[in-house]
């Protein structure tokens, strides 16, 4: 029996670009799947055709137990969108976007009033609710997004870089509420730019990159093939870097790459947190003054470049999304911790 | 912590007529609201018809043959109906990109991710639109008046026809905001919206009987004049408001210009409705 959300051979072509190229998804009811990816691999558009927002070229897709290209009126009685571009209104106060959805979603003039009473308390915006949410900090309106989108709990719901440009306070407290959601059995279909998102909140991740997803499984399992930890040591020294070399060699479990300009040491290893402090006191030994030393894990980037060969860049939206994404990602690169 | 998993039941689609009533107000509401909290928005829609009256009342009157006549009193009434047209037409512009910014802000989204009627967000917008038409009609006529428009200035009329006139112009502005919004789902971006909004406005306001009397056209110039949708509102309003300079054409609408000036409103409404809906419904431009 297929899963809450799934899909086969999706494919959109926007021109001559191919920005679906045949995705394949299956969600089982309960469970989280992270939609880890660059910009421009196809999350959005994967989302959007999954929400009737864009009817796919060929391929098929089913939402909480309908066909979405032959039902998309009662798909959407199931689901809630939230993310970069189903956006509220910035004239409208918190509390008139949230009565306007309800509304919108069918109840009554009363029941919604209710709701969005409730939504503004649960997600701390009671103080902002009559206030125009063009005065909302982007923490603010994220979470008015999302409350946007719970207005009548769907069974099913979509999230497209819920936390994309956020701080990490305000990433932290959009995680617990996601958590909190998906623990009461809601169905979720996140997309992401991070690994530690994915991490955080999947239950498994599908990669994407130009339009296809390339590699599926649990953050551990991508993780492993991404070949582990690496330890990074910036030494204060550049005459130390030939004997820094020579310590990492010994501990390492492959070949050191040195970075000359900014005395960047970099190996991969095993043995975690032990084998870091006893890289530390070999280096104290020698006599190396080190500026910084740490434990890396796998980064989106690492992911990429050992599933694709190329590394996770930010391409130019050129495929009809009408650059939406470009004004709201910002290009920081995440370490994993 | 429960308002987050609370049951909410979406319900069952109403009739769909209801529904679409009931969504298009809401719509509509909203639209209001931002009106009210963006108020130099309405202050410079209206800002423009105004200075239209006073530039063209002084710059060009008294320099124009209306019928006969070139005093500069004949044209001030001549011109108003050929202004007032002009502005629920122009109205369109700020329509479409209103439209074509909710789109780029990803509201269409939104609403198109919803369970309701679909061709509510534009109904709603459109309605909303025509409230805003009617608020600056109704400080122009003020205006109008203020330099010296007098209705039943070449005739008689009484106060159901000038309303008549009001309404056939409303009717007008609705119909054309139907293009506004077509050209709003259409174009990438708001600024194209407002520009592209404009463009075609300036012949089809031009070329028609609104601010020169068309009997001095060349000939095919006028025939395009006296069958513009346009000129038959301006020819109708100048009928109800008994003003000077009614065509004496043969052509059928400026004939029955009442009865065509309807026919092309309600024509160009469920025509250009009709489209922008159907464009909306695959809308991601």
């Amino acid at each position: 029996m297929p899963g809450a959300i799934y899909a086969e051979g999706l494919v959109k072509t926007f021109g001559d670009v191919r920005a679906l190229d045949g995705v394949d998804l299956d969600v089982p009811e309960g469970t989280v799947l992270g939609l880890l990816g660059p910009n421009g691999a196809g999350k959005t558009t994967t989302v959007r055709c999954l929400t009737t927002l864009l009817r796919p070229d060929s391929g098929k897709a089913v939402v909480a137990g309908v066909d979405v290209l032959r039902h998309p009126d009662t798909v959407r009685r199931s689901i809630g969108l939230s993310g970069q571009f189903a956006a509220v209104d910035e004239y409208l106060t918190g509390r008139e976007n949230l009565q306007m959805v309800g509304q919108l979603y069918q109840m009554k003039a009363k029941a919604a009033k209710t709701r969005a009473e409730a939504l503004l308390e649960q997600f701390h915006l009671t103080e902002a609710a009559d206030r125009p949410t063009k005065t909302y900090s982007g923490g603010m309106r994220r979470r008015l997004d999302l409350a946007a989108a719970l207005v009548v709990s769907p069974p099913v719901m979509f999230m497209d870089e819920p936390t994309t440009g956020l701080d990490p306070r305000n990433r932290q407290q959009l995680w617990e509420v996601i958590k909190q959601l998906v623990s009461g059995g809601t169905t979720l279909l996140l997309t992401t730019q991070y690994l530690e998102e994915a991490d955080h909140l999947a239950h498994e991740i599908a990669v994407v990159d130009q339009g296809r997803v390339i590699a599926k499984g649990t953050s551990d399992q991508l993780k492993a093939r991404t070949g582990g930890e690496r330890v990074e040591v910036v030494v204060h020294e550049r005459e130390h870097i030939p004997t820094a070399v020579e310590v990492l060699r010994a501990f390492g479990k492959g070949e050191t790459t040195v970075e000359e300009h900014t005395r960047k040491l970099t190996v991969p290893v095993t043995g975690g947190a032990k084998l870091l402090a006893e890289v530390i006191r070999e280096l104290d030994t020698r006599g190396i003054e080190i500026d910084d030393i740490g434990l890396r894990r796998p980064t989106l980037d690492d992911v990429f470049l050992s599933l694709t060969g190329h590394v996770a860049e930010a391409k130019e939206e050129d495929n009809g999304e009408q650059g939406r994404e470009d004004n709201r990602t910002d290009s920081r690169k995440e370490t994993v911790k | 912590m429960s308002a987050v998993t609370d049951a909410v039941r979406v319900a069952a689609p109403a009739n769909p007529v209801s529904q679409l009533v009931r969504d298009s107000l809401i719509v509509a509401k909203r639209n209001l609201i931002r009106m009210t909290r963006i108020p130099e928005m309405v202050i410079f829609g209206l800002i423009q018809p105004i200075m239209f009256v006073v530039l063209f009342t002084y710059v060009f009157g008294g320099s124009m043959q209306i019928g006969a006549s070139t005093s500069a009193a004949a044209y001030k009434n001549f011109l108003m109906a050929g202004i007032f047209a002009q502005t629920v037409t122009f109205a369109t512009a700020s329509s479409g990109a209103g439209i074509a910014d909710d789109m780029h802000k990803g509201l269409i989204d939104r609403f198109r991710s919803l369970p309701m009627a679909r061709g509510a967000v534009l109904t709603g917008r459109t309605l909303a639109d025509l409230v805003q038409t009617a608020l600056t009609l109704l400080v122009l006529a003020v205006v109008a008046v203020l330099v010296g428009w007098r209705v039943g200035s070449d005739g008689d009329t009484n106060v159901f026809k000038v309303l008549g006139a009001f309404g056939l112009l409303l009717l007008l502005g609705y119909a054309f905001t139907w293009i506004g919004a077509l050209i709003g789902l259409s174009v990438r971006t708001p600024e194209a919206a407002t520009s592209g909004g404009l463009i075609w406005l300036f012949p089809v306001t031009f070329i028609s009987n609104a601010f020169v009397d068309t009997s001095h056209m060349t000939p095919w110039l006028r025939h395009i004049a006296e069958w513009n949708p346009f000129s038959a509102t301006v020819q109708a309003a100048r009928v109800l408001f008994a003003n000077p300079g009614q065509s004496p054409s043969q052509a059928w609408p400026m004939q029955h210009s009442v009865l065509a000036s309807l026919i092309y409103s309600v024509l160009i409404t469920v025509i250009f409705r009709t489209l922008a809906v159907r464009k909306y419904r695959s809308a991601t431009a």
